[in-house]
């Protein structure tokens, strides 16, 4: 009987070596190990034997069906490790196939450079506030030391409604409103920004509708140096750190003195190129110490309290910024120019 | 303003100094200048020779055979001008002479003829277009007859002249005059100014013989001075003259002319000249004109006065325009003998009206409008008056015969070095203050620290601490000003919660997809009224609309932001972007008053536009188009996210698809609408099929109030019920989806829809509706009867509301 076992095993272990496939082996399994599998056939005969050979033979078809029942989970493994492999290739892609696309949009291009802006003086203490667009000729001109038939209105051809209501030709009125707002009573740091008005023909340096930030500093003892130290972080911040700034005399109605700031063209580095034409300086934004007028019309004692005002254009300093060349772009919407401006 | 380099140098000594180099110091000082130009390119060798004869060329009709005395030698000269003459004085090129473009002059041959130099055009000499006077623009230059034989031409032609194009603000009109400039030249250079002079020769003539003064207006003309010139002789002005108000941009016409011209560049005061026989009378009346009165101009244009125009009569009628325009019927002729020349003081904002009315701006209106020097008034009349003695021959009679009340005192500005150093950040000595003022040249008087400045009246616009606070710091330099940062107490600074909410609005929406535009606030008639959300139609909205529109494009402020944002959809459409989503927050402005008194009330409103495909991936067969549901998930993810009750209910809207329309409500409170675009609108605005919503964004932004806490996550398992119900076609599947959250509530957390049917199997006009509904019991595992119980309950509801039944 043992060399019935042995023979057994060892074309089981053949049949095994033989298989496959996974169907074949679970029929090898059956075959050999099932209850009607040639080892059970054998075992049957166990009964016949003396009690002293049983536990020998025993012994012998234990180790056999072992054997073989290794043999066969090691084969399955195998076979079925195979399988996967077949199935995961058979599963392969074309990964340069494009994706699935995500909808993503984005801002305008100014709101961008806007809230830049909002951002760097907000981190300087500054409040971010509003005022309207349609206003009073007080806010927009009288308030700002602009009386009627002062001959500076012509600067600003304005759109107006009525006599005394206008679209306002520039943010400023916002310093007039907040000052009085304050009442003279405490200092205060402000940026404004907003859609302004002019009455200009729209060509690709004129927009009759464009938007400006203007900002204010009203405190006891502001200093000229003070507004020079913010103008230049500013310029720094938005334009490079290797940028330098200039500051010219200037003249606006509401303030006294009045600046006008330039900053080192980064074309040629202030040595004069075709972009700054020659002079080396590119026209950023105009400033100036709070004129007394002005102070006094908000509340304010022009001989306890000082500040300094400065208005640019988000519009300027993204053509600067971006080399966008015509200011209609900011307002034709365009979705290849809005697209442009989307990345991070 | 034109600042001719060589005229300046009359006044205050540039030397040493680039025309380029002068520019940027002047425009570091507060002076922009625009531009430096050069009159003419270099030459060299060209001197004046007089043409002793002109002959036909033998061998060539048009050329000119010359011999031409230039000093030295007789040259024989070849000439192709058309206007070459015997007798002229013209400009020779000799033999070895270089002219612009580096062209030699040589000794040759010209059709067998020797010719030995060349007589050259203005143009030939590197003379730029408008430096050319228009009589010698085609042909050769011819100079007076007294130009000296043998000299170079170039300094008698002003060729070497450089200009300064000064752009001034409206607070520098003292450098409307050469004078002015001198002083602020010299302030920046520290050089003194040499004033011109102002000497008459005596007479025994009086001119008060021959005219008397009278003003009836005397606030619109507090100074009104009369000069009277007799004999004088009508001619050309002096080249140098001619060249020097070339350069400054103003056409010679004759001495008188010219004189006049050239005293009002010099001192920055207009100034007129009558032919004073054409007066026809012996007297001179300012006085505001009658109403309908009338005047020919000289430009030969009769104008109708009112009573807001100044004039100058002869007792009788006008003969002037205050300080804007002469009249023709006492115009200065080659025929005129005798002169009165005025020299007058016109009120600014008169003058500025008669400008406004006639459209007539003029050297002499602009300057009056900007405020001229009272102190220089009668000063420019001598000036005048010394000129014309030398340059036409006159005699000036004794006197001038004036009304004047003109105030000429300075203005004096008090300030002490510490105000100044407090208020630029420096630190300045009085001693360098002071030595500021001298360069300056305004008179002061010192007491220490504290100094007391006389403004000069030249420089009208100084009149308080702060204009002369600029003028130190700016001679000081605002270069040498230190960088500080302001030491006051901090601010806290920030956004507004309102702003903050706005950002937060933008970043969704364009996390979903919608790009930012910017349209103009401005729009036309056919576009007022269109897309106008119903809550403000209510309000009864009144059109507002520009007093003097530019276009018609632009004229009424908007009362809905969707018809220009369709414009920019329409745009890109026409260029091949088919596939759009774009969003844009601004405010509209709501009236009701027909004429308006108040500021209208602006509102924020957020609009959007889509169109094409939303979604588009090729490979993947997968073309989602935009449709109303689309837009609606953008809007239904908006109010999620802000925590904030969206309801929308069918709504007619005017333009807007009549079965594909909503409104959006808030509270119970119309806040917009949604939907499709009307296909007649579409095909208007030459779109495609576009969706659209507009939202009120102040309400959107008062409503939310929700700060974020956290809520317990729930312990006990939720159960998910599914069920569908056979509708009316015409029952709205969130009127069910409502009735199955009432009766729901408070086991069922969700209710959604998750499929729609119709067509086969089911009855005519009938639709299924499947949702999905999720219960949850925050407190306990929900039992399996509770469940069947609230289940049995909205079926028997939506039943008997919506005459539904379940689909099995
Ligand atoms: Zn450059």
């Amino acid at each position: 009987m043992k060399e019935e076992l042995q023979a057994i095993q060892q074309e089981a272990l053949a049949k095994v070596e033989e298989v496959n496939d996974l169907k074949e082996l679970q029929a090898t399994k059956v075959n050999y190990l099932g209850k009607k599998g040639s080892l059970t056939q054998v075992l049957r005969g166990m009964g016949k034997l003396s009690p002293e050979e049983r536990p020998v033979i025993g012994e012998i078809a234990n180790q056999v069906r072992e054997t073989i029942t290794n043999a066969i989970e090691e084969k399955n493994t195998i076979l079925e490790n195979a399988a996967l492999e077949e199935k995961l290739q058979a599963e392969a892609i074309d990964v340069t196939l494009p994706g699935r696309p995500v909808k993503v949009g984005g801002p305008h291009l100014l709101t961008k450079v806007i809230e830049e802006i909002e951002d760097l003086f907000i981190g300087m203490g500054y409040e971010v506030r509003e005022g309207p667009e349609v206003e009073t000729d007080y806010f927009n001109f009288e308030a700002l030391n602009l009386p009627k038939d002062h001959p500076a209105r012509d600067m600003q051809d304005s759109f107006y409604l009525t006599n005394e209501l206008l679209l306002r030709t520039h943010t400023s009125p916002v310093q007039a409103r907040t000052m009085q707002e304050f009442k003279g009573e405490k200092g205060f740091k402000m940026i404004c920004p907003g859609k302004v008005y002019r009455r200009d023909t729209d060509d690709a340096t004129h927009s009759h509708q464009f938007t400006q930030i203007e900002g204010l500093y009203v405190d006891k003892d502001v200093k000229m140096s003070d507004l020079k130290g913010v103008l230049n972080v500013f310029a720094k911040k938005m334009f490079g750190e290797d940028r330098r700034i200039r500051l010219r005399p200037s003249f606006f109605p509401f303030t006294e003195p009045s600046v006008e700031m330039d900053i080192s063209c980064k074309v040629c580095d202030g040595k004069g190129c075709s972009v700054c034409k020659g002079t080396g300086w590119i026209e950023i934004l105009g400033a100036g110490m709070v004129h007394p007028n002005v102070l006094e019309m908000g509340g304010y004692d022009p001989k306890e309290y000082s500040g300094f005002a400065f208005g640019m254009g988000p519009e300027r300093i993204a053509m600067l910024k971006y080399g966008v060349n015509d200011i209609r772009q900011f307002y034709l919407n365009d979705s290849r120019f809005l697209k442009q401006f989307h990345q991070a | 303003m034109l600042v001719s380099l060589n005229w300046l140098k009359e006044y205050v000594d540039i030397d040493g100094i680039s025309p380029e180099e002068l520019a940027e110091k002047v425009t570091k000082s507060g002076i922009e200048v625009d531009n430096v130009e050069y009159i003419a390119e270099e030459s060299s060798n060209v001197v004046i020779g007089h043409v002793k004869s002109c002959e036909k060329h033998p061998n060539a009709d048009k050329l000119n055979l010359c011999q031409v005395d230039v000093g030295e030698e007789t040259l024989q000269i070849i000439c192709g001008a058309p206007n070459v003459r015997q007798g002229q004085k013209v400009a020779v090129a000799k033999p070895g002479a270089v002219l612009p473009g580096n062209f030699k002059i040589k000794r040759a041959k010209l059709r067998g003829v020797e010719s030995n130099g060349m007589i050259c055009s203005l143009s030939e000499l590197g003379f730029s277009e408008k430096h050319i006077p228009k009589e010698f623009a085609e042909g050769i230059f011819v100079f007076p007859e007294d130009a000296p034989v043998g000299e170079n031409v170039q300094p008698i032609l002003n060729a070497t002249d450089a200009i300064l194009e000064f752009d001034l603000t409206p607070n520098r009109a003292d450098c409307l005059s050469m004078l002015g400039v001198a002083y602020e030249v010299g302030a920046l250079l520290d050089k003194p100014v040499k004033l011109p002079s102002e000497e008459i020769k005596a007479s025994n003539e009086k001119a008060e013989d021959y005219i008397s003064v009278k003003v009836e207006s005397e606030e619109l003309n507090p100074y009104y001075g009369a000069f009277v010139i007799k004999d004088v002789e009508i001619k050309p002005s002096p080249l140098w003259m001619q060249n020097y108000l070339l350069a400054a941009g103003i056409r010679p016409i004759n001495n008188v002319v010219d004189i006049t011209n050239y005293v009002l560049l010099e001192y920055g005061q207009p100034l007129h000249a009558f032919d004073y026989d054409r007066l026809n009378s012996k007297e001179i009346v300012v006085r505001t004109a009658k109403q309908d009165e009338k005047i020919v101009t000289l430009d030969d244009v009769e104008r109708t006065l009112t009573a807001e125009n100044l004039v100058i009569t002869n007792g009788q009628v006008p003969v002037a325009l205050a300080g804007v325009m002469g009249g023709a019927n006492s115009e200065v002729t080659s025929k005129t003998k005798n002169i009165l020349l005025e020299a007058a003081f016109f009120n600014s904002i008169s003058v500025r009206k008669t400008v406004k009315a006639t459209g007539l701006r003029s050297e002499s209106s602009t300057r009056f409008e900007k405020g001229i020097d009272p102190n220089r008034v009668k000063r420019a009349g001598l000036r005048a008056c010394h000129l014309l003695e030398q340059y036409a021959a006159g005699t000036v009679l004794d006197g001038v015969v004036e009304f004047d009340v003109l105030d000429r005192t300075e203005k004096k500005v008090e300030m002490d070095t510490k105000t100044i150093n407090a208020r630029l950040g420096t630190e300045i000595d009085s001693d360098e203050i002071a030595t500021i003022l001298e360069r300056l040249q305004f008179d002061y008087e010192r007491n220490d620290e504290n100094f007391v400045v006389s403004a000069p009246t030249r420089r009208g616009d100084i009149t308080i601490f702060e204009d002369m606070l600029e003028e130190v710091a700016r001679i000081y330099g605002y270069d040498n000003l230190p960088y500080t940062l302001p030491t006051g107490a901090g601010t806290a600074g920030g956004l507004t919660k309102n702003q903050t909410l706005r950002r937060a609005v933008k970043n969704y929406l364009e996390g979903v997809g919608l790009m930012e535009t910017r349209t103009y606030s401005l729009t036309s008639e056919a576009y007022i009224q269109k897309l106008v959300s119903q809550e403000i139609k209510d309000l009864n909205p009144q059109p507002i609309s520009l007093a003097m529109p530019m276009s018609e494009d632009h004229k009424y402020l908007r009362l809905s932001i969707l018809p220009e944002l369709l414009k920019t959809l329409s745009y890109n459409l026409a260029r091949n972007q088919a596939n759009l989503a774009y969003y844009e927050i601004g405010s509209i402005f709501i009236t009701d008053e027909k004429e308006l008194t108040k500021q209208p009330h602006e509102q924020l409103r957020l609009s959007g536009a889509v169109t094409g495909k939303w979604l588009e991936h090729l490979w993947q067969q997968e073309n989602k188009k935009v449709d109303f549901y689309v837009v609606k998930g953008i809007v239904e993810g908006l109010f999620e996210h802000l925590e904030l009750p969206l309801a929308v209910e069918q709504a007619q809207l005017p333009d807007m698809h009549p079965g594909r329309t909503a409104s959006l409500l808030l509270h119970d409170k119309v806040i917009g609408f949604i939907g499709q675009l009307h296909p007649l609108l579409e095909k208007e605005m030459d779109l495609k099929e576009t969706y659209v919503f507009d939202i009120n964004m102040e309400a959107v932004l008062e409503a939310h109030e929700h700060v974020p806490s956290y809520t317990q996550i729930p312990r006990y398992p939720s159960v998910t019920r599914d069920i569908a119900f056979i509708l009316d076609e015409k029952v709205n599947a969130g009127d069910v989806k409502a009735t199955i959250e009432e009766i729901g509530a408070p086991l069922v957390k969700q209710v959604q829809v998750f499929d729609l049917y119709k067509g086969e199997n089911l009855p005519e006009g009938k639709k299924s509706v499947a949702y999905s509904l999720l219960y949850q019991d925050p407190e306990k595992t929900l039992v399996d009867e509770e469940v069947e119980k609230s289940y049995q309950s909205i079926i028997e509801a939506v039943n008997e509301k919506h005459q539904a039944y379940v689909r099995s």
